[in-house]
């Protein structure tokens, strides 16, 4: 729109440009209009932004830095602060000489537990799920979408319900306080998130490529790995990501399930952390909870816009 | 006409198979495929509960037992301080995470809407404390908070002699020591799915706002916020179904501590269980557990699935 | 044994979602060698049925018969069938010769057999050079043809076409669709083809099968569907611009309505014997006489414009005839505005009249 004030001035000047042979209206407001870059609202909205950045960071700054300080310097300073002097020594500490109990082996055993453990666990639990998924999806059959509201209200009920059941299942199987029970628990809990995402993904397939497969003679697992499969990277990534993520973190189920050998990396790290005999070494605990947070960190910076899309498609479901 | 089609339909028929093949047969290897999510949604999810629900009516101690006891359980469940204060706790930290996850969440994701600047990086930055686990979570604002080395301590060097802020070791307020945490933890979740809400708004829904003048909060608040609804109320229930479960945060932050201040239903149940080995008071807590779920769901799912099929 | 004189039979289909019936008792016999075009507006089943010939649904009572043999319970690919989707349906990480043959392989068919058939379908359908590409770099109209060659290759008696040229543009729909006529009239296979295109459905049909709820309105040549059509749906469905309608009563070889009346002597009514009852008589706004021609209809009137679509080859004239809009189609040339007083001429030989209560025609 043009503003009034310019018309006023237009209107003043017309006789002068009719003589001057200049084209009327055309002098006013033209092109891009000016902008403050400063204004006050984007002033307000990076301010709060930044901060709330700020805000989030914060631990992780404290948790690097700690991790880098020795202990005399913790105890003189601010834990905002950079280290004055760089020290190494706590990762290590954390990595390989931490105690809980009697036992001082350090963090590594944890990780290489919940290696074990996250492999198959990720590794079944898609396998299952996509399967599922896709017969969800494709092949209905009498009562499946019934099972399929079970699994999903299944999401909801908390694990406190179900924890002593499964080990009255898992040892009947023999397999409570072995990695595999885990697993199984693992692609058990796994299972509604999962199922829901490829189900929705396969059912968002064009219905007519699968329609043509059949007329072409592919059958069910035909369909599935010559004709679905090549086609569904994007969500494989993304149940990756939740699986990997969600897995590493799990605290519960490593507690109940396993035996101290196997605990996972989290359990350990919190029976490190709040063991209650000895100084506490603030630096080697922080050190050790950075080493397990880097798993699913990694994951998280290394996949960028997809783990969005796998949180949000989890959530946001069609 | 009509007798050469009855004539030759008879004797096309003879050439059909002779048998339909049976029901339980078709889509054979779709069924077998599906074994393992029948399985998991009958046993686990359907079975396991039931088993529980049955068995918080017995005496089980050590191992569970099928002696009916009534409502025993409840009645000593009911009348133990401990599951008081793990209530109390619940509900207040149920509350109010539910009220700041949502504000924060949806405030964050509207400032992230404006097309500004940097959004992937401020995005990033507020959603990857989400794939940190609540051990670590705990752990980390545990050192945070820690009074003699933590953030008091370090205001206090500032020269602000009298400030004081140590929840994690003042029992009245240590369950917004947790609270801080658990924010810190989920709300770039909640941000990311208001987000993808507010994507999801038609583009012309605000070039209409623009031409009829209409301020842009008010356009929040009248239109893109009702029609938001349905982000909303799954965002509400994925809050609501995470804080039942709120176990593992308050396990590495507090231990339940100072003196038992800061227990919830969750570490009840745990400790009922595996601890104290009282199986049945472990049943008990979590059936309560359960019900407080299923209070939550019922209306979401009337107004998510019975709304849907009337309309 | 008798010989089968017709490819396809469909006796008594019905297939129905609960409480909704999608197909009812539905019968049709398709000739060997016949070009069946199946045509109705959305949800009227036409696709359900081809669905269900196809064997991907299966259908709630009644049998299908394929060259004389009940496929009813048979899978898809027993049938002897081969389908050309609307949106090509082709493998996406397959080049199209991995698309022409999968069909052929899933059969354990030798490799050089499955190569010799690839080979003359891609020469049939002049897609050689595109043999090894994937259909993300082929156009829409390339994309198509390679659909078509996947039913081909199959070497079957029937083909199923589900709306093929919906998603080209008008101009590539025009090509292919002489394309087809032209495969079909080579090939002498038996073609079921649904769509929604009138036009389509016209220039390619042996026979026209309108649906509209899950029924066979009516079965018959384009010229039959077009002409003399059995009910005041399909009067109304075929034709573009639509037929107008006039209410009024038939009396004793007259049809007499509010300010006018025609004698219907030369139309030829369904029955020897048509009681008085009230009737619509419907015209098709192309036998509207108008100017020079005027002369040579029987019946004559006069009207006024209201409203002129000029659309280049004819223009469209909107008038009112006993208070309705009445539509008239004039040569492109005319030159009318609103307001003129035009006289046009009715041929009752050309009209269609119908019941007024059952709509079906007299």
């Amino acid at each position: 729109m043009a503003d009034p004030a310019s018309l006023n001035t237009l209107a003043a000047l017309d006789p002068v440009h009719e003589r001057t042979g200049s084209v009327g209206d055309m002098t006013g407001p033209r092109g891009r209009r000016p902008r403050r870059a400063f204004s006050r609202a984007n002033i307000f909205l990076y301010g709060t932004l930044i901060l709330v950045s700020v805000y989030y960071l914060l631990p992780l700054w404290v948790m690097v830095m700690t991790s880098l300080k020795g202990m005399p310097e913790i105890r003189m300073g601010n834990i905002f602060a950079p280290p004055m002097e760089v020290t190494f020594q706590p990762w290590v500490k954390a990595w390989a000489e931490a105690c809980t109990g009697l036992n001082c082996e350090g963090l590594s055993r944890g990780f290489w537990n919940s290696v074990r453990i996250l492999v198959p666990s990720v590794i079944v639990s898609i396998a299952v799920a996509s399967v599922s998924g896709y017969a969800l999806a494709r092949w209905r059959f009498k009562g499946s979408e019934t099972f399929f509201a079970i699994l999903l209200i299944g999401a909801f009920i908390p694990y406190q319900v179900m924890l002593y059941p499964i080990v009255i299942l898992l040892r009947e199987l023999g397999l409570y306080g072995s990695l595999w029970g885990l697993v199984l628990v693992h692609t058990i809990f796994g299972m509604p998130i999962n199922v829901l995402l490829f189900r929705n993904y396969f059912a968002a397939m064009p219905e007519e490529l699968f329609k043509a497969a059949r007329v072409d003679g592919a059958g069910f697992w035909r369909i599935f790995l010559q004709i679905m499969l090549p086609m569904s990277l994007p969500i494989f990534v993304v149940s990756m990501i939740i699986q990997v993520t969600g897995i590493w973190n799990d605290f519960l189920f490593g507690v109940v399930y396993t035996r101290p050998e196997n605990y996972p990396m989290t359990v350990q790290l919190n029976n490190i952390v709040n063991s209650v005999q000895g100084v506490k070494e603030y630096n080697v605990n922080m050190a050790a909870t950075l080493l397990t947070g880097l798993v699913p960190l990694i994951v998280y910076f290394a996949s960028g816009k997809l783990f969005v899309r796998g949180i949000a498609a989890g959530a946001v479901k069609g | 006409m009509a007798t050469t089609h009855e004539a030759s339909a008879i004797a096309e028929s003879r050439a059909a198979p002779a048998r339909r093949p049976m029901r339980l047969f078709r889509n054979l290897s779709a069924k077998i495929a599906s074994l393992p999510m029948v399985l998991v949604a009958v046993v686990i999810f359907v079975g396991c509960t039931v088993w529980t629900v049955v068995h918080s009516f017995t005496n089980s101690r050590l191992l569970p037992k099928l002696e009916w006891d009534g409502l025993s359980q409840y009645e000593r469940l009911w009348s133990t301080p401990r599951w008081y204060v793990s209530i109390e706790n619940l509900a207040i930290f149920g509350i109010l995470s539910m009220i700041f996850t949502l504000a924060i969440g949806f405030v964050l994701a509207a400032l992230l809407d404006r097309k500004i600047r940097g959004e992937d990086v401020i995005r990033t930055i507020i959603l990857y404390p989400f794939a940190l686990s609540f051990v670590v979570t705990g752990l980390v604002w545990q050192w945070i908070l820690n009074p003699e080395l933590g953030l008091q301590s370090v205001v206090r060097s500032w020269g602000w002699q009298s400030f004081t802020f140590d929840p994690l070791y003042d029992a009245d307020i240590v369950i917004y020591g947790i609270l801080i945490a658990a924010l810190w933890q989920g709300t770039g979740l909640i941000m990311c799915i208001m987000l993808a809400g507010l994507r999801g708004v038609d583009e012309e829904i605000w070039k209409a706002a623009k031409i009829d003048g209409i301020p842009t909060w008010k356009t929040y608040t009248h239109v893109i916020i009702p029609m938001m609804r349905p982000v909303f109320v799954t965002s509400l229930v994925l809050i609501a179904s995470g804080i039942v479960k709120v176990y593992d945060l308050v396990i590495a932050q507090t231990g339940g501590g100072p003196g038992g201040s800061s227990e919830v239903p969750a570490k009840y149940v745990m400790d009922s269980m595996f601890a104290a080995q009282n199986l049945g008071q472990g049943f008990a807590a979590s059936t309560m557990m359960l019900l407080s779920v299923i209070i939550i769901l019922i209306p979401w799912a009337y107004l998510e699935f019975g709304g849907k099929k009337r309309g | 044994m008798l010989v089968p004189n017709h490819s396809v039979r469909i006796r008594d289909l019905t297939l129905t979602y609960g409480a909704i019936t999608v197909l009812r008792d539905l019968n049709l016999d398709i000739h060997d060698g016949e070009f069946l075009v199946l045509l109705g507006s959305s949800g009227c089943g036409k696709s359900t049925l081809l669905n269900c010939i196809a064997g991907l649904l299966e259908p709630t009572d009644g049998q299908i018969f394929i060259k004389g043999r009940n496929v009813t319970w048979l899978e898809p690919s027993e049938r002897g069938i081969g389908m050309v989707f609307q949106s090509y349906a082709l493998y996406p990480q397959m080049t199209v010769r991995g698309n022409l043959s999968f069909g052929l392989k899933n059969a354990r068919m030798a490799q050089a057999e499955i190569e010799a058939r690839v080979a003359k379908a891609a020469r049939i359908l002049q897609i050689e050079p595109l043999l090894d590409r994937k259909p993300a770099a082929l156009s829409g109209g390339q994309r198509q043809r390679v659909a078509i060659g996947r039913a081909l290759v199959r070497d079957v008696d029937v083909f199923l076409f589900d709306e093929p040229l919906s998603n080209l543009d008008a101009k590539l729909r025009a090509d292919l669709r002489v394309e087809i006529k032209r495969l079909h009239q080579d090939l002498d296979n038996t073609m079921i083809y649904v769509t929604h295109d009138q036009v389509e459905a016209m220039t390619l049909a042996d026979r026209i099968a309108i649906m509209r709820s899950g029924k066979v309105m009516q079965l018959g040549t384009p010229d039959e569907i077009y002409n003399r059509p059995q009910s005041k749906y399909v009067a109304d469905f075929i034709g573009s611009p639509s037929m107008n309608f006039l209410d009024g009563h038939y009396e004793r070889g007259t049809f007499r309505a509010e300010g006018f009346q025609i004698d219907m002597a030369g139309y030829q009514l369904g029955a020897p014997q048509v009681a008085d009852r009230p009737a619509i008589l419907g015209i098709r706004p192309e036998h509207v006489a108008t100017g020079a021609l005027v002369n040579a209809a029987p019946i004559k009137g006069e009207v006024t414009v209201d409203l002129v679509e000029p659309m280049g080859a004819d223009t469209l004239v909107w008038a009112q005839v006993a208070g309705k809009p009445f539509r008239i189609r004039m040569d492109g040339q005319a030159r009318v505005v609103r307001g003129d007083r035009l006289t046009i001429g009715i041929d009752p030989s050309k009209a269609s009249m119908f019941d007024a209560k059952t709509e079906e025609r007299l």
